[in-house]
């Protein structure tokens, strides 16, 4: 019993305060962007979404904001915060270092309201680089009980797997910045992610979908995407290692 | 759709360099050096058209590069085209897959393999070499 009153304290660093600014924007009825300023109350663990949270419970109930599980794994938080595209549910407002933390919705991607934006392209171009496994021989028969892989080949793609599809590396990009019909660094991530995968077949299709003129060569390789992936993609890698094939550098 | 609906960042996000690191600078950098030598290009051609006109018009329009904006312009040109150069043969390199890292199981704070300190020093030696390379130019302009 001794012991809980001293690891309190330890943690019972006194709660501070910072301007929450949330830009507030209903396309069907504004011309521009507007900001709202809030002041909150945060611990060393409030994230930014719970701060939002905060302020729609007791200030304005009308903020449009999209999330769900709230532990960066259904990609659906991702905002502009301070600047950059992150997730509010895996930022915490101490990590920030600013008294005033200004959040926006994603760049690149059309405004449904406030801090919600629309996917429908994200989705799309997800598809089109067929993000499943291609086989010949899809159906397992009797005598193959399931496609083998080594540890080693696994290595080859796990870490792309590990894409949740919250944009944030779209957001990022400067070619996306201009240039709306690029397939964008998710979608030629998981052409990697595909291609690398020892069971599957498709390589030959998934290059050549993404050998367009709005495809893979519109990459100059600026990393952006990489530095914001909350779940250590590295999409600029994929697409290197992709063109890497396309170009015969490697096969 | 317009623009404003797409919510694209537009070119001025696209050449903002201060968020993203070296490697955001270095596409700028890129950018802008492959644009002001082709400018630069198209200008030395006309330039050497001149001397079409005999060796007159050739040697009044060679007198514009004697000049402190000639030299200053050349200072830049030498320098876009050493920055240029060196970041160029980085950038093919990464683009067949170079120096990009292994992909491997990413783990918390997941530093990205592809920024690596190879790519950075890549950068670094461009910046450096075109800065020395233009200082050496304006030392042998300004210096006669
Ligand atoms: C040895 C010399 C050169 C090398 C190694 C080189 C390499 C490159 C590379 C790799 C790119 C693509 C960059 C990217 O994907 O972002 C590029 C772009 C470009 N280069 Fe060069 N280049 C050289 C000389 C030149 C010269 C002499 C000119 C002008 C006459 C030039 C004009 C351009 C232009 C306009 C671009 C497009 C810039 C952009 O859209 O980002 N380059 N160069
Ligand atoms: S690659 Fe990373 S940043 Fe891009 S959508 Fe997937 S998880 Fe998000
Ligand atoms: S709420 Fe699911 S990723 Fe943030």
């Amino acid at each position: 019993m001794g012991q809980i009153p001293s690891m309190a304290e330890e943690n019972m660093t006194p709660s501070q305060s910072i301007t929450l600014r949330i830009a507030k924007y209903n396309p069907e009825h504004d011309s521009a962007k507007k900001f709202m300023d809030f002041t909150i109350t945060y611990e060393r663990w409030t994230t930014v979404l719970e701060a939002i949270l905060e302020v729609k419970k007791h200030f304005d109930h009308s903020i449009a904001v999209r999330y769900s599980c709230r532990q960066a794994t259904c990609g659906s938080c991702g905002m502009i915060i301070n600047g950059k595209p992150r997730l509010a549910c895996f930022t915490k407002i101490s990590e920030l270092n600013s008294n005033v933390i200004t959040v926006e919705p994603m760049n690149n991607f059309p405004i449904i309201r406030d801090l919600a934006v629309k996917f429908e392209r994200l989705f799309d171009t997800h598809h089109k680089v067929k993000p499943y496994l291609i086989h010949d021989d899809t159906e397992i028969t009797s005598d193959t009980k399931e496609f083998l892989q080594s540890p080693e080949e696994l290595e080859q793609y796990i870490q792309f797997s590990n894409c949740i599809k919250c944009g944030l590396c779209n957001s990022a990009c400067p070619t996306m910045a201009t240039d709306s019909s690029f397939v964008g660094p998710q979608a030629l991530a998981q052409a990697y992610r595909y291609v690398a995968d020892s069971r599957d077949k498709g390589k030959d299709q998934r290059l050549k979908i993404i050998d367009d003129s709005h495809g893979i060569w519109r990459c100059h390789f600026a990393g952006s995407c990489s530095q914001v992936c909350p779940k250590g993609v590295d999409p600029a890698m994929g697409i290197q290692l992709l063109r890497g094939y396309m170009l015969g550098f490697r096969s | 759709m317009t623009n404003q609906d797409e919510h694209k960042e537009g070119i001025g996000g696209m050449i903002n360099p201060r968020r993203y690191g070296i490697e955001r600078v270095a596409y700028l950098l890129m950018r802008l050096s492959g644009l002001g030598l082709l400018a630069y290009f198209i200008g030395h051609i006309y330039e050497t058209s001149s001397i079409l006109k005999g060796e007159i018009g050739w040697n009044e329009f060679l007198e514009i590069t004697q000049t402190t904006e000639g030299h200053a312009i050349l200072a830049i040109v030498i320098a876009m085209c050493v920055f240029h150069t060196v970041n160029g043969i980085r950038v093919m390199l990464g683009h067949g897959g170079v120096g990009v890292g292994k992909p491997a199981r990413p783990d918390y704070p997941y530093i990205p393999a592809s920024q690596n300190i190879r790519h950075k020093m890549g950068i670094y030696s461009a910046i450096i070499l075109a800065a020395i390379a233009m200082l050496y130019g304006l030392a042998v302009m300004f210096g006669e």
